[in-house]
């Protein structure tokens, strides 16, 4: 994993505890209850700002408070920064009252990142459920600018239902590459839903994985990568060749407080991106 | 199409991969090849169970009738897929309907003729039972987790990651 290799600054003054306000530039409703904020990067002393794919900021909406989130762009653009939210309490209600204009906190880039280089020359299969696929654009954004550095792409993601599913437009576009399969499942349709209806698991029936190639990218709710690890196992891919992003609760982001332990490991500093064998022991363990 | 490329041809379909060639003769006299068109049904809830279905292309979707909330869609079963254990379980009847959402290739196995030769046959019974319980496991397994409502949207309903 690249870490945190090639990030050109961290926004926030050394040891990244104090955030930098950025500028709200739009905020896109993706589904009734899901947006992206679209953001100006800050730009302390004049450098860029860098992410590696997986990575996440502490977004700080004033007055209320603080919460990790993944960012969501793409990582070659580098002047404007996405998050995209689900919002289901405190701090991500507050985030989803900003305007154009608003500003906020941030502190990052954080974490690890998705084994984008190990993946050169490989199949990828990327599976994401419900806003996991926030986690994982900015990787099939980067695969797709580097298309013939890969292999086949297959882009798995299910959602609650079809009013739920994310980046419609892009999935579309993305379906469109070269040799690039999207498939997409849902919980629950309507008689207007054509596509799958299922859980994203059922979706490895219809792939014939070469598996030997294959590396796996898997970020949804905890239940669903569980699942999902144990069927690409099932189908023959060893856990070294699973990658997922894990989540706690966070307070620091940066190793300091505790909040985000996971068994030996803290999400903020040797995550978020895991191989499958760093935390498949975990995985099962009710009381982490 | 003759016994010989029935057989060969079902023998692709994953739900019979690694079927020895005996067995898989014997599920030929069971077997013919059938086609949906778009938009139809292949049966309906509350129907005799007299067949199941190996499918080869095409998608169908299960739906339940829910009252006043209409038809609700619960599930889709495509090409490489099985659709359908009534046939197995009393009262043989079909719990759902099934419809077409594409134009469907598919293996239709005559149930009773199944059945008779699972009964005269106990490596065939048991070996149709074996497949048929790993897809029954898998499906229950896909139920609890679509149960499970693991993406919930709303405030306060979602569970411990996002
Ligand atoms: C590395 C990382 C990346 C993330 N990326 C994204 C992202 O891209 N988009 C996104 O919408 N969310 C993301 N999250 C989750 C996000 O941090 C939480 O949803 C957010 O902090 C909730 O804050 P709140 O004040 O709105 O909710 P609260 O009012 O704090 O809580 C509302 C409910 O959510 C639960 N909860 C709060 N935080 C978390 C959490 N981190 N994990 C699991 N449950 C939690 C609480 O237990 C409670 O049930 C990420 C989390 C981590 C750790
Ligand atoms: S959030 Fe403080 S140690 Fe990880």
């Amino acid at each position: 994993m690249t870490g945190t290799s090639n990030i050109e600054m961290r926004i926030g003054s050394s040891p990244s505890m104090v955030p930098s306000v950025a500028i709200v530039r739009r905020v896109i409703w993706e589904t009734d209850d899901t947006y992206t904020l679209l953001i100006d990067p800050p730009r302390g002393d004049g450098r860029t700002f860098a992410f590696n794919a997986g990575q996440f900021n502490m977004v700080y909406a004033f007055g209320t408070g603080e919460s990790a989130i993944s960012i969501s762009s793409d990582p070659f653009r580098m002047n404007i920064l996405a998050h995209t939210i689900h919002r289901v309490g405190t701090v991500t209600s507050a985030l989803s009252r900003l305007r154009r204009g608003d500003t906020i906190g941030l502190r990052g880039p954080f974490g690890t990142s998705w084994p984008i280089e190990e993946a050169v020359g490989k199949d990828i299969c990327i599976a994401a459920g419900g806003i996991g696929l926030a986690p994982l654009r900015p990787v099939i954004y980067t695969l797709l600018r580097r298309r013939e550095k890969f292999g086949r792409i297959m882009i798995l993601y299910g959602s609650r239902s079809p009013l739920d599913i994310l980046y419609r437009v892009e999935l579309e576009e993305w379906s469109k590459a070269p040799n690039t399969e999207v498939i997409i499942t849902v919980d629950r349709g309507d008689s207007s839903w054509k596509g799958h209806i299922g859980v994203v698991t059922s979706l490895f029936s219809y792939l014939k994985m070469d598996t030997p190639s294959t590396l796996a990218m898997v970020c949804g709710p905890e239940v669903m990568m569980k699942y999902t690890c144990e069927e690409l196992e099932r189908r023959g891919l060893s856990a070294a060749q699973i990658y997922l992003s894990m989540e706690r609760n966070m307070k620091c982001g940066i190793g300091l407080c505790g909040h985000c332990q996971f068994g030996p490991k803290f999400i903020c500093k040797d995550g978020p991106v895991f191989r499958l064998p760093q935390i498949k022991n975990l995985l099962d363990k009710k009381e982490i | 199409m003759k016994p010989q490329d029935l057989t060969e041809s079902l023998h692709k379909h994953p739900f019979l991969s690694n079927m020895n060639e005996e067995l898989l003769r014997t599920l030929t006299s069971c077997a013919s090849n059938v086609i949906f068109n778009e938009g139809t049904y292949l049966f309906h809830e509350g129907e005799d169970a007299k067949t199941f279905y190996l499918l080869r292309s095409g998608r169908v979707v299960l739906e339940v009738r829910g009252g006043e909330r209409g038809q609700i869609r619960i599930q889709t079963v495509g090409a490489g897929e099985v659709l359908g254990w009534s046939w197995l379980i009393s009262p043989y009847k079909w719990h759902f309907d099934a419809f077409a959402l594409e134009q469907v290739h598919a293996f239709a196995i005559d149930a009773s003729c199944l059945v008779s030769k699972c009964e005269t046959d106990c490596h065939f019974g048991y070996e149709m039972l074996r497949r048929f319980s790993e897809v029954l496991e898998r499906r229950l397994e896909a139920t609890r987790l679509q149960l499970l409502d693991v993406y919930g949207s709303a405030i306060g309903e979602r569970g411990e990651n996002y």
